[in-house]
């Protein structure tokens, strides 16, 4: 899919050890345990999905994977190294390479800025070149992300929201990063749109050997996308395995529910009805369930279920899970399903 | 295949639609080229422009388009919801046969809430954070029927049940921020279907929810309008969410209706090249890591709005004879579309 796959079989650009991201709540009483034990890699030059619900800690992990927060236990190492440990110095250098582009596509954007100024600011602020050259290099990247020239004096009011997260995407590009973490990059675009961002994004991918982390909740993006891809719930993973098989064959009672959820645009006769209608919301992360934290809301679960926590297994090729009762095969059934079978 | 104007095709709209129609052989709602305009610093702007569809009784219709093209505006005028002194609104609504835009604001008053509610997207803004989730569902049936606290709060507690709220008796007095999001729209929706109203306009319900939670809301929806006949404007830019939740689906396109059909056909066989565009831009209907299908080009400003075709700047079929002002065509029974050349045409659906 992309140039630098053949290197990818090393550790990963991206290495995720025990990660655990505490933050006192917001009356000060509680710790919300927005990340709660996670551990992944990330290859050079793979877009790798993170799916999930709200407060699952998407944005939280997004943050941390580029420096902007702090692990409160655990370890990210950026190409083998630990950020945490570099000198300020060399840390300003080094994060360049890790960058992070939100939502909202006005929320990087001084509306009293021109284009071109907000797509030079990070360079201006690392120093490199000078006035002209900087000019020079965004108005380059303008181009790149298939903005015209002139609408690099306009301001962030006189362009659509999927014209400004182009301008956000070339901002980012000018610093020629290693690693994009997208969070929810194309939520907030009109779906005519979105196909022309995702596109483009593709089309970096390939040009500059640029790794992704894709965060978001729309399934069908994140399939379309994504080489692997990850599900969240409650601030740990559930299941990660290449994107074919999560969506084609989940392993995970959530994620299976998870795709039945998602509303299919497809005529009635087309439309096989196996939707699997959650109970409730996601419980709160000051207080997860004890042992397997989906079994508030799982359709299968067990007594064993609210005693022990779930391994983290491979229980396909690449393929992992955290449920005691999934095996290559599949998810178990649902206890409706195994009522009315037997 | 006839070539009518606006109006004729809604009258026609509405026979085809027969199965759905009341007693008197009346559409529940029938709205007449509804125009409508801000007063603003630099002048009017014009933001819809001659909208007409029709609405049987009980019948689903989801009401799609792009950001900004002009759908909960046309919810907010049905319900005269808009701000009197800037909005302009011409045309008709006609409900049950009375014109709502020519009521008295006392009447109108009595139909809000009564015959036909409103949802909107954030519970939130629209509940009061001072009152118990029960008081506030009562009050919504005692302004319109005569009846004592107790009855009230008994019609709520059978409303929170009706919409799925474990315990209704605790919930009824909770206050609002103590419910999580799906359950506040919940609550939202167990207000606005307490009167029994004939029409429910829910304008983007669950886009602020999560997948597995707007399931939830979804199908409630659906069964409550299937149960009890309420009919429903489903406004959403999701075209997934109609597909599971309505009968019809009406596209609009920089404020105005440029298709209206039956979610199956125009899903299948879509008549207009935006609608087919939108279909072919869901990336889940498209190959993994393919090219994704986009629309080229963006939607013309009220303030710069082209003559003819609106869409035509971004249009793939355009030709000559696009650039006079378009009329919706009915090309099949209970199927329009604003395009000469629908007819012809034969387009990409979510299926091929
Ligand atoms: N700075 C903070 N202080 C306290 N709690 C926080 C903070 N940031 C996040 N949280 C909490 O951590 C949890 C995870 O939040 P996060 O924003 O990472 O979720 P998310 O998966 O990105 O959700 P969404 O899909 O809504 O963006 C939530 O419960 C959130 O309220
Ligand atoms: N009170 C107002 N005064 C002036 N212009 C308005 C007002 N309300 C809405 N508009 C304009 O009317 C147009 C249609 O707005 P509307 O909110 O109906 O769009 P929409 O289709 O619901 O979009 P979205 O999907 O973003 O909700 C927009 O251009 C909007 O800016
Ligand atoms: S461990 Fe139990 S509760 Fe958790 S997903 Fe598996 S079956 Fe469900
Ligand atoms: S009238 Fe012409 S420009 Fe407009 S949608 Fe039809 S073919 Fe395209
Ligand atoms: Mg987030
Ligand atoms: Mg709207």
């Amino acid at each position: 899919m992309t140039a630098a796959r053949h290197d990818a079989a090393d550790a990963g650009i991206l290495a995720v050890r025990d990660l655990r991201i505490l933050f006192p709540s917001r009356d000060g009483r509680d710790t919300v345990k927005a990340i709660d034990g996670m551990d992944f890699e990330v290859k050079v030059g793979e877009t790798f999905g993170v799916i999930g619900e709200s407060g699952s800690g998407k944005t939280t992990l997004g943050r941390a994977l580029v420096s902007l927060l702090r692990p409160t236990y655990g370890q990210i190492l950026h190409d083998g190294t630990d950020p945490a440990t570099l000198g300020s110095r060399a840390f300003r250098q080094h994060r360049r390479d890790y960058q992070i582009i939100f939502q909202d596509p006005n929320a990087a954007l001084n509306p009293r800025m021109t284009i071109i100024d907000s797509v030079v600011e990070p360079l201006e602020i690392l120093r490199e070149g000078d006035a002209a050259s900087r000019r020079r290099r965004g108005i380059e990247m303008l181009e790149r992300v298939g903005l015209a020239a002139e609408a690099a004096d306009r301001y962030p009011h006189q362009l659509s929201g999927g014209q400004k997260q182009r301008v956000n995407i070339a901002r980012v590009l000018t610093l020629r990063p290693k690693v994009i973490v997208c969070d929810e990059v194309v939520a907030a675009l009109d779906v005519s749109i979105r196909g022309d961002v995702l596109n483009l994004f593709a089309d970096l991918q390939r040009e500059f050997g640029l790794t992704y982390v894709f965060i978001t909740h729309d399934i069908s993006v994140v399939s379309h996308i994504s080489d692997r891809i990850a599900v969240t719930y409650l601030g740990k993973l559930m299941e990660l395995g290449p994107a074919e098989d999560v969506v084609e064959r989940p392993l995970h009672p959530y994620t299976r529910a998870l795709l039945s959820s998602e509303p299919i645009p497809l005529p009635s006769h087309l439309r096989v009805d196996r939707r699997i209608i959650l109970e409730g919301e996601i419980p709160s992360p000051v207080s997860p369930p004890s042992g397997c934290r989906f079994r508030t809301r799982c359709p299968s679960v067990q007594p064993r279920c609210a005693e022990d926590v779930p391994a983290w297994r491979e229980v396909r090729p690449g393929h992992l899970v955290a449920c005691h009762f999934a095996t290559a095969e599949g998810p178990p059934a649902d206890n409706q399903q195994a009522r009315s079978a037997s | 295949m006839a070539t009518i104007s606006a109006p004729e095709h809604v009258r026609s709209n509405a026979l085809q639609n027969a199965a759905g129609l009341g007693v008197a052989g009346q559409p529940l709602l029938d709205v007449r080229n509804l125009s409508l305009s801000f007063a603003t610093a630099g002048g009017a702007l014009p933001v819809t422009r001659n909208v007409s569809f029709s609405i049987a009784p009980g019948e689903r219709v989801g009401l799609v388009g792009e950001s900004g093209c002009g759908k909960t505006v046309t919810g907010l005028s049905l319900l005269r919801l808009l701000p009197t002194h800037s909005a302009r609104i011409e045309g008709d609504v006609l409900f049950d046969g009375t014109d709502l835009l020519k009521l008295s604001p006392r009447r109108m008053r009595a139909v809000r809430g009564r015959d036909i509610a409103m949802i909107f997207q954030e519970p939130m803004s629209a509940l009061d954070p001072v009152f118990t989730v029960g008081d506030q569902i009562s009050e919504a049936y005692r302004i319109h029927f005569p009846a004592s606290k107790a009855e009230g709060r008994e019609r709520a507690i059978a409303a929170l049940r009706e919409v799925g709220i474990p315990a209704p008796e605790r919930r009824c007095d909770e206050y609002p921020h103590q419910l999580s999001g799906g359950m506040r729209q919940r609550v939202m929706i167990a207000m606005a279907l307490i009167c029994k109203p004939k029409l429910l306009i829910a304008d983007e319900p669950t886009t602020a929810l999560d997948v597995t939670v707007q399931a939830q809301i979804t199908d409630l929806l659906r069964s409550l309008s299937e149960r009890t006949g309420t009919a429903l404007i489903f406004i959403t830019h999701d075209l997934g969410v109609v597909a599971e939740t309505c009968t019809r689906m009406i596209t609009m396109y920089a404020g105005e209706v440029v298709e209206d059909a039956p979610v199956d056909d125009v899903l299948t066989r879509p008549r207009h090249p935006y609608t087919s565009g939108l279909l072919r831009s869901l990336p889940g209907l498209s190959k993994r890591r393919g090219v994704l299908a986009s629309i080229p080009g963006r939607v013309p400003s009220p303030q710069a709005m082209p003559a003819g075709c609106r869409f035509r700047s971004r249009c793939t079929h355009a030709a000559p004879g696009c650039e006079a002002d378009q009329r919706m065509i009915e090309i099949e029974p209970g199927h329009a579309a604003r395009c000469w050349r629908a007819p012809e045409l034969a387009l990409a659906g979510a299926v091929n």
